[in-house]
């Protein structure tokens, strides 16, 4: 195995998934049941069986909007809020209202929701203000459910399969895609009416500062290939200098999850064990918060269970220990940290880029469609913000169902052969050195630059400082960079793409010359939020082989906002009480 | 510049007397999302090729002998 052959096959269909994780599975589902006739193929780096973010299942649904607890138009403007208003309703509230029947479908593949003793969902307030955390007791089974259905349906799927870049046609319509099989090198070319992108956030953006570059707190193999690919193909990307930052376990890098220990009664604490922020959600305000109580006296931070009931904190210990990041609790045995006794030190993340906790991504609208014809994008990569699994699964199905119906009135898009050759050559140059420098390399040298330059609060001279480093790595990258066997190459695609994310980063945090989203754009020379300029969302794409920028108002309200609720986010911190 | 041969501690351990490779096995090597699981020439039994691990544990919990263990990398522990 990893053997580099020579090799280039061609297939067609009418509509392509790439990323078979959350969003993935559900696209092709629902595009094969939209149409039956349809040829869809799942596309996936990984295996589907075990790939993206919930490949050990979940604990729960961060977002869940359930008769009963929450209404559409509550959830709507609870995320308009979240995100210092920088956002389009539509596509939020079309997910709050169709979200219910998803976790209803969910409910029919066998995947349970915590229910009370009168048959409801039992539903936890996590939240600034409103009640949507719906716990999952049998998280664990969520892949396993998926990947029963994909099978029942009889959809193609390519494993092992990384896309490299998009093709389009001379109209701009979506052609298909190249992809590599990461085990062999050998090229596959996929023609599609339509493709969508499920290739998650781009987690491997930063450094963890354990040093260590797989111990991000996303699937490490999310690199960013979405963010990337959607650039070179033209598509616009939103939002991005609102980064991902995220308030981890330290080292572990995982989720703390006060989402799951909140409604048992932990909280996030400092080092007196006292409460600091009003509410657990992330946000960056309550990101900021934790950053401030991070660098004071009163620091670091720690997630505080240590005054629960044992009983309580096994029945904590039984759900964090087995699904999501189930090897939590060999970490924890390993540095003797008991919850009964002591609190969970924290610290925050490197940066990345997920819709999570914004509105970044790839530009999309209430159809999932981005900029390009007959191109989709769904889950954490596309800029519909806070969706989490939830979101992935509803908007996975709004964009199948679209991009099946666009497929079926259009022809395939001619794409230009020298754009296939360009792109071989650019993939297989490292393979025809003998000698220079590795990708774990490149990619290390990208991440620590990211960390020393990009990582908030945002100064203009070291993000101009980052910006000619990153040109000296992508110098070394196209003309040294050396791999031996298709793994490697793997790697190598890998690092090109968190390049192209760290320079989207620094373009799109200089463009926006002012603070917003608290910690995630905090410019230090430019502190203050500036409605009067900067209330509008930003677009960068690529323009004549070059990245611009634009800006683009926001699509008016259909939830209003009044003045007394517009800045509810900014009030994290713990009044000190008289 | 030349390139060196450097060795590192790998995080993921294989019972090479549970690990059923030899029979056609090869479920962990499938299922990992990082890919960095292989068979041994040698050995002919599964081992981790690459310190490229996300410790997420699919590999773990499909092995249907129990002969992997995930352990928290080095750097992190
Ligand atoms: C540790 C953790 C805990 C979380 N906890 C919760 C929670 O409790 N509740 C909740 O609601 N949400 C939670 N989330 C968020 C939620 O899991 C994600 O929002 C959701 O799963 C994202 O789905 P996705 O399809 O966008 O990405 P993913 O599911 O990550 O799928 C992306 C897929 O794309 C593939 N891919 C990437 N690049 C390529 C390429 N070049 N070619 C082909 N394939 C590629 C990847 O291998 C992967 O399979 C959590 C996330 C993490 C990381
Ligand atoms: S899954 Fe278990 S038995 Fe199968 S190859 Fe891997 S270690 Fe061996
Ligand atoms: S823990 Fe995850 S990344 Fe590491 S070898 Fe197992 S499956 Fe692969």
């Amino acid at each position: 195995m990893d053997e580099i052959l020579d090799g280039l096959s061609e297939v067609t269909c009418d509509v392509l998934v790439i990323g078979g994780g959350t969003a993935g599975p559900m696209a092709a589902l629902r595009a094969k049941k939209k149409n039956p006739k349809a040829t869809v193929i799942l596309l996936e780096k990984a295996n589907v069986k075990r790939s993206g973010a919930i490949s050990m299942g979940m604990d729960g649904l961060n977002n869940a909007v359930i008769p009963g607890y929450a209404t559409p138009e509550q959830y709507t403007k609870e995320i308009t809020i979240a995100n210092d208003g920088i956002v389009d309703q539509k596509p939020v509230l079309k997910y709050a209202q169709n979200c219910y029947s998803i976790i209803e479908e969910l409910d029919s593949y066998g995947i349970r929701f915590l229910k009370n003793e009168n048959g409801d969902f039992d539903v936890k307030k996590v939240h600034h203000i409103g009640t949507y955390v719906l716990p999952m007791p049998n998280g664990d089974t969520v892949k396993k459910a998926l990947y029963r259905q994909l099978r029942r349906a009889r959809l193609l799927i390519s494993n092992r399969f990384m896309a490299t870049r998009l093709l389009t046609g001379a109209d701009g319509r979506v052609a298909g895609v190249i992809a590599v099989n990461t085990r062999t090198a050998e090229f596959l070319l996929i023609r599609a009416k339509s493709v969508i992108l499920c290739m998650g956030a781009a987690g491997r953006l930063g450094l963890p500062t354990s040093g260590y570059m797989f111990g991000t707190y996303e699937n490490a193999a999310n690199s960013g290939d979405g963010y990337a690919m959607a650039y070179h193909a033209g598509a616009k990307l939103a939002n991005l200098e609102c980064f991902q930052i995220n308030p981890l376990i330290k080292d572990y890098n995982g989720p703390a999850c006060a989402y799951v220990a909140g409604p048992f009664g932990a909280y996030t604490a400092n080092n007196q064990g006292s409460r600091f922020i009003e509410c657990d959600y992330w946000s960056g305000q309550m990101m900021l918060e934790f950053f401030n109580e991070l660098q004071s006296g009163k620091g670091p931070v720690f997630l505080k269970l240590n005054h629960l009931h044992s009983d309580t904190v096994s029945e904590i210990e039984t759900i964090l220990h087995t699904v999501e990041r189930p090897t939590r609790g060999l970490f924890h045995e390993g540095r003797g940290t008991n919850y009964r006794e002591k609190m969970v030190e924290m610290h925050i993340s490197e940066i990345g880029f997920c819709s999570g906790h914004s509105a970044s991504g790839v530009y999309v609208d209430d159809l999932a469609r981005t900029t390009v014809p007959g191109l989709y994008a769904a889950g954490d990569m596309a800029s519909v913000p806070h969706n989490y699994m939830l979101g992935a699964f509803t908007n996975g199905a709004v964009a199948g169902e679209d991009a099946a119906e666009y497929a079926a009135n259009v022809d395939f898009a001619e794409y230009d052969v020298a754009d296939l050759a360009r792109e071989r050559d650019r993939v297989l140059a490292p393979t025809r050195r003998d000698d220079g420098i590795p990708p774990n390399q490149i990619e290390y040298k990208t991440r620590r630059l990211v960390n020393d330059y990009l990582q908030p609060p945002k100064v203009t001279r070291k993000y101009e400082l980052a910006q000619q480093r990153f040109a000296e790595v992508r110098e070394d990258m196209e003309t040294r960079m050396v791999v031996r066997n298709a793994h490697e190459l793997m790697r190598s695609l890998e690092a090109a793409s968190i390049l192209d994310c760290a320079d989207m980063a620094a373009f799109s945090s200089l463009f926006r010359t002012e603070s917003r989203w608290g910690l995630y754009h905090l410019r230090t020379d430019y502190p203050e939020k500036d409605n009067e300029n900067w209330f509008c969302h930003t677009l960068l794409s690529k323009k004549d082989g070059k990245m611009a920028a634009e800006k683009k108002p926001i699509d008016p309200y259909v939830v209003p906002i009044s003045e007394d609720e517009k800045d509810l986010y900014d009030k994290q911190r713990v009044r000190a009480s008289a | 510049m030349p390139l060196a041969p450097s060795f590192t501690s790998v995080p993921v351990v294989v019972d090479n007397d549970k690990c059923i490779a030899e029979k056609g096995c090869h479920v962990c090597i499938d299922v990992c999302p990082l890919d960095v699981l292989r068979i041994n020439d040698q050995t002919g039994k599964a081992f981790m090729e690459y310190d490229e691990c996300w410790y997420c544990m699919p590999c773990e919990a499909d092995c249907p002998t129990g002969a992997v263990k995930v352990n928290i990398p080095y750097l992190l522990k």
